[in-house]
């Protein structure tokens, strides 16, 4: 399974006097099994892009490829996009409108057209992937649970079509630190169980330094940067021209470079920052 | 200096469902908030900080004890325009604040309700737009700006009233990194000029810009103090299942590797003017 996305271009309201280019020749390949960090500030293009992936918006020029489909082809049935790429919203909370956990969750695969004893056996199964217990929460009414369980029962609903690229809109926002953390643990959970491609937006660099294989940038409805996160956020200049910035932990370490301090370059993670420091202040 | 919003023995209680019944989401608060001071309240998801916050310029009112701001008690029905104007509040979402399809016209809403001159209304208007940095775009269209520019005009039309102190309740929630920094930069700036702010929050580094930080856990004060002290507390805070700031995260990892950090530092410029004397 990979992407393909070539010389892809979406104008709002075209033909309109207030028409707007969102998207501007947009190029990229996704691999097998990637997770791959969107970042850019509001306003960038990001949820535009993320909506052509699965067919919500078509383009105006240029195709996209997911595994051997082209689903920008004209008579390309929606149906078969969905089944392969689950799209969670931002706050995806405020979608959830069955009776009960089992039903909410069960509602996308039915409208797929999956067997019904198969559409429980995946509901147990998704359900665990995000940690939730089914005994005690399958037959709930999702309105009882917490925010951050609401969240996870949301995704749920997603994983539940089986989706071969998962893509989240920025899946942490709005949440505490723990329930934040928990988010994040079952990204990777999510990942190691259905090997899948995830694809998420995320406001919050170091999630994005640790969960990705590549970081994509966007600004005013272009790709403007591709790469590793120690690539991307090696280059905080142009980060930060564009409204970005780069995790805490480097803006550390950057700001001890700006003070005329010798440091490593490309320290992304918490734990990189710790032995840079270390090896510095440890020979005063 | 005087305290501008007294808080005793505060309880508060949602009204009861069938299924759930009740719940005190506070119990027995007490809190001063001296005038001038720069306050950051922070809590988890559901620990009562917002419900604080609500108390705060009766938009709900205590079901036991009671909160004066200034000498009016916030349940005296009397008094309560008194205790909105001198206590405003700014809310999470941004698109929720905004009425007006002008910028100028959003602002101007809350002083022209006070029943102010014109001619002052258009000082305030000016003002606060200034204060905001957005005097430039007084005469666009609130939806067309960034949700960071639409956060300060909401923050404007609060400041239009001329409240000597101002409830921010999660105003960066919602917001990209960039107006994140906006809003707190605004924040900062109108304490500065004397505004009393009480920032509910629960990001930790903006938590380290204010003099003073409550911690709520499950509907009472955990911690109270300066940053200094209250960050200084790692065990109680990560019982309470709180990240510390980065720049005290990373002094408790290095001192337990035996490098000797003072105490007392919790922002990342503090950080680095410490490790800048080695240089």
């Amino acid at each position: 399974m990979s992407i393909q996305v070539r010389n892809l271009t979406h104008i709002y309201g075209k033909g309109q006097p207030d028409s707007q280019l969102a998207l501007e020749n947009i190029n990229f390949d996704i691999y097998d099994e990637e997770i791959v960090g969107i970042i850019g500030h509001t306003g960038s293009g990001k949820s535009t892009l993320l909506q052509h992936l699965n067919g919500l918006l078509k383009p105006e020029e240029g195709t996209i490829v997911v595994g051997n489909d082209e689903i920008t082809a004209p008579n390309f049935p929606m149906r078969n996009i969905r089944k392969k790429v689950g799209l969670v919203f931002q706050y995806p909370e405020y979608q959830l409108f069955e009776e009960t956990v089992a039903l909410d969750i069960a509602f996308g695969p039915k409208n797929l057209g999956m067997p019904e004893d198969e559409i429980w056996d995946r509901i147990k199964e998704v359900l665990e992937m995000v940690d939730l217990d089914y005994d005690e929460v399958a037959d709930k009414s999702p309105f009882e649970l917490s925010g951050g369980q609401k969240r996870r029962v949301a995704i749920a609903g997603v994983l539940a079509m089986k989706p071969q690229v998962l893509i989240l809109d920025e899946p942490t926002a709005g949440l505490d630190p723990k329930a934040h953390k928990s988010i994040l643990e079952m990204i990777q959970r999510v990942h190691e169980k259905e090997k899948n491609i995830i694809i998420f937006v995320s406001h919050n660099m170091e999630d994005i330094a640790n969960l990705s294989d590549k970081v994509m940038v966007m600004d005013c409805g272009k790709l403007v940067m591709v790469g590793t996160p120690k690539e991307i956020f090696a280059q905080r200049d142009r980060l930060n021209q564009i409204g970005l910035n780069v995790p805490p932990a480097a803006d550390l370490i950057y700001k001890l470079k700006d003070a005329g301090i010798p440091m490593a370059d490309g320290v992304v993670s918490m734990e990189e920052a710790e032995e840079e420091l270390y090896n510095y202040l440890r020979k005063k | 200096m005087a305290d501008i919003i007294r808080i005793e023995n505060l309880t508060f209680e949602y009204p009861s469902t069938e299924e759930a019944g009740s719940k005190k989401a506070l119990e027995n608060i007490n809190l001063n908030i001296e005038q001038g001071t720069f306050t950051a309240i922070i809590g988890k998801n559901g620990s009562g900080k917002s419900t604080l916050a609500k108390n705060l310029n009766g938009l709900l009112l205590p079901s036991g004890g009671r909160i004066l701001v200034k000498e009016w008690d916030t349940a005296d029905d009397e008094h309560i325009w008194d205790i909105r104007q001198t206590a405003g509040m700014v809310f999470q979402n941004p698109d929720n604040q905004l009425i007006s399809s002008i910028v100028e016209d959003d602002v101007a809403f809350g002083p022209e309700n006070l029943g102010i001159e014109p001619s002052e209304i258009r000082r305030r208007v000016d003002s606060a737009l200034e204060a905001v940095n957005m005097s430039k775009f007084s005469k666009k269209a609130p939806h067309l700006l960034s949700g960071g520019q639409k956060q300060r005009i909401a923050i404007a039309g609060v400041v239009a009233m001329r409240p000597e102190c101002i409830i921010f309740d999660e105003p960066t929630a919602m917001l990209d990194p960039k107006g994140r920094e906006e809003i707190m930069t605004i924040i900062k700036q109108l304490n500065k000029e004397g505004i009393t702010a009480v920032l509910i929050t629960h990001f930790m580094d903006e938590a380290v810009l204010a003099d003073r930080v409550v911690i709520i856990n499950e509907g009472s004060i955990l911690l109270d103090g300066t940053p200094e002290y209250v960050f200084a507390q790692e065990d109680i805070l990560k019982s309470a299942n709180m990240d510390l700031p980065l720049a005290v995260e990373m002094s408790n990892r290095l001192r337990r590797r035996g490098i000797d950090i003072p105490k007392g530092i919790v922002t990342v410029e503090e950080m680095v003017e410490f490790i800048c004397q080695y240089k």
